[in-house]
């Protein structure tokens, strides 16, 4: 008998043992839903999969009576925009003062402190302020996102950037390059698969601050919507729209990783 | 071409290098051997500016050398010596994008056409015609410092300078790596300095061979002084007892890469 230290799982096995647990949280679910609605067929906290169905449909597949609007698809699309408008201003915000502090001392002296000071800085108390500012229209919820993500970000991208061997930059002067050639050219290329992951790492931090600014002043979006039939224990629509955020989130991040793959085929592991 | 007038390297109170004065000529080749630890690194960093001397001036004709790294100056480093996000044609390329002022490095029209003929006809003579389009991370390290090197020569710098660059290769391909400077040094008539800790590759190449080694010792406080060049000798006019005599300076101990041999005996 080999120790179980040792005893890997083949691709296929690998597959149904990681279905497996799905599975079973699926099955205990469908039980005691069942359970509890043939106690009280009017409960709403743990509605079946067709009561589920029912709602989704109601919501994304039949227009809203009194707009005309689908209103899954209309929450959906607002809350994509604010999330990816934001994530673009944090990646390239961050981008911009990590290669910056990160490759030049001066730079790094100066702002480091104080991009260390701003990354401490609750987002979320930053909130009230954003309103205040802002207003409560999508200003202030992608203005959330982005300036609770920026930090993050510039402080990977400084970590990375000085990651990068100095005898590449050594290098890059001895051929005769100046302090913008070698940013541009050696530094900023081999960060760009560095930003795609740091933004992978920070899309789940984005996601909660956009459901909570949606939660707070809104008037659609998925988290806004969520929030909205709480007031009726609507578990038969939340439920949907957390499993599709959920499967956005996984499908963003799934594009990100692909992205990384196809367009830097040089970033690999080991490799110098 | 190159003096160097009674230099001295400290770090804190750590004597590095001491009273070195030598003077290079265009189109030499010195090898520059020692023990790990002697500064021979250290000299070779100074030459390239990105360390200068504690006392002492260090001077490229007649004028003190730059401090910051140039094209006056080519460099082949042991590891990370290519860019690892372009292909071989691209990095070599990228030395005449970064000859030319400007502000992207990335290279147009005419310039571009330009540098890709000059970059092939060099990856032809470093014998890299086959693999241009890969990447580094696919290269052997023997095909890297090729890279490497084709790179540096396309910078067209007076003075290379080769810091243990087949340090990490196999014998054999090393002989291979030899005659491929022995010969780019003859062509493009460069001046060059080698680091290696290979005493026999240092007697086998070049014109010119330094030894570094501390010469004063004091047993109560190691760092107080440094080394220093102990032989500078003209390749070709030695002969085997006196290489035995330095090889023996240099490694006294029969049993070298033992691990206990260097841990600190006393606390």
């Amino acid at each position: 008998m080999k120790r179980i230290l040792n005893i890997k799982p083949s691709r296929f096995s690998a597959l149904c043992l990681g279905l497996l647990p799905l599975l079973i949280c699926v099955v205990i679910y469908m039980i005691a839903s069942d359970l509890r609605l043939e106690a009280n067929p009017n409960d709403k906290l743990l509605p079946s999969f067709s009561q589920m169905g029912e709602a989704w449909s109601r919501m994304a597949l039949t227009p809203n009576v009194r707009t005309g609007e689908y209103i899954f698809w209309v929450d959906t699309w607002s809350s994509l925009q604010r999330l990816l408008l934001g994530m673009l201003i944090a990646a390239s915000v961050g981008l911009l003062i990590g290669l910056l502090t990160g490759a030049l001392p001066l730079m790094g002296a100066t702002f480091s402190p104080l991009i260390t000071v701003l990354s401490l800085i609750p987002p979320l108390a930053l909130l009230p302020i954003l309103f205040i500012v802002f207003g409560l229209g999508e200003l202030s919820k992608v203005a959330l996102i982005a300036i609770g993500i920026t930090p993050f970000i510039a402080r990977d991208i400084q970590r990375r950037t000085q990651e990068i061997p100095i005898e590449q930059l050594i290098k890059a002067q001895t051929l005769g390059a100046n302090t913008a050639q070698v940013l541009i050219r050696v530094l900023l290329p081999q960060l760009m698969p560095k930003l795609l992951d740091a933004v992978r790492l920070s899309l789940g931090a984005g996601w909660l601050f956009l459901i909570a600014a949606e939660a707070i002043a809104s008037t659609d979006g998925l988290g806004y919507r969520i929030f909205l039939v709480r007031r009726y224990m609507s578990m038969d629509v939340i439920l949907p729209y957390v499993a599709w955020i959920t499967c956005l989130a996984f499908i963003l991040d799934q594009v990100l990783a692909l992205l990384s793959r196809k367009l830097f085929p040089w970033h690999v592991k080991g490799g110098h | 071409m190159i003096t160097a007038k009674n230099i001295w390297k400290r770090y804190n109170d750590q004597v590095v290098l001491e009273r070195i004065n030598i003077s290079v000529n265009e189109g030499e080749f010195v090898t520059l051997v020692g023990a790990s630890g002697c500064g021979k690194s250290t000299f070779l960093k100074m030459l390239l500016g990105i360390e200068s001397p504690s006392t002492g001036d260090l001077l490229l004709d007649n004028q003190p050398i730059r401090t910051e790294p140039d094209s006056d100056r080519g460099i082949v480093f042991q590891h990370y010596s290519v860019f690892p996000h372009m292909t071989v044609l691209e990095n070599v390329m990228a030395a005449r994008a970064f000859a030319r002022k400007g502000f992207s490095g990335y290279l147009f029209g005419q310039a571009k056409r330009d540098a890709r003929t000059a970059a092939l006809e060099i990856l032809e003579q470093v014998g890299l015609s086959h693999a241009i389009t890969r990447y580094p991370h696919e290269l052997s390290g023997g095909m890297r410092q090729r890279l490497a090197i084709a790179q540096a020569l396309l910078g067209k710098p007076r003075i290379l300078l080769l810091d243990e660059p087949f340090g990490a290769l196999d014998p054999g391909i090393r002989a291979d790596m030899h005659q491929l400077v022995l010969d780019l040094w003859r062509t493009y008539k460069l001046t060059v300095f080698m680091v290696t800790h290979d005493l026999k590759e240092g007697f086998y190449l070049g014109t010119r061979l330094w030894v570094f080694d501390k010469v004063r010792h004091d047993p109560q406080a190691p760092s107080a002084y440094g080394a220093t060049i102990t032989y500078d000798l003209p390749i070709g006019k030695i002969d085997t007892s006196l290489y035995e005599q330095i090889d023996n300076q240099l490694r006294p101990v029969i049993i070298p890469d033992e691990p206990s041999m260097e841990t600190p005996t006393h606390d």
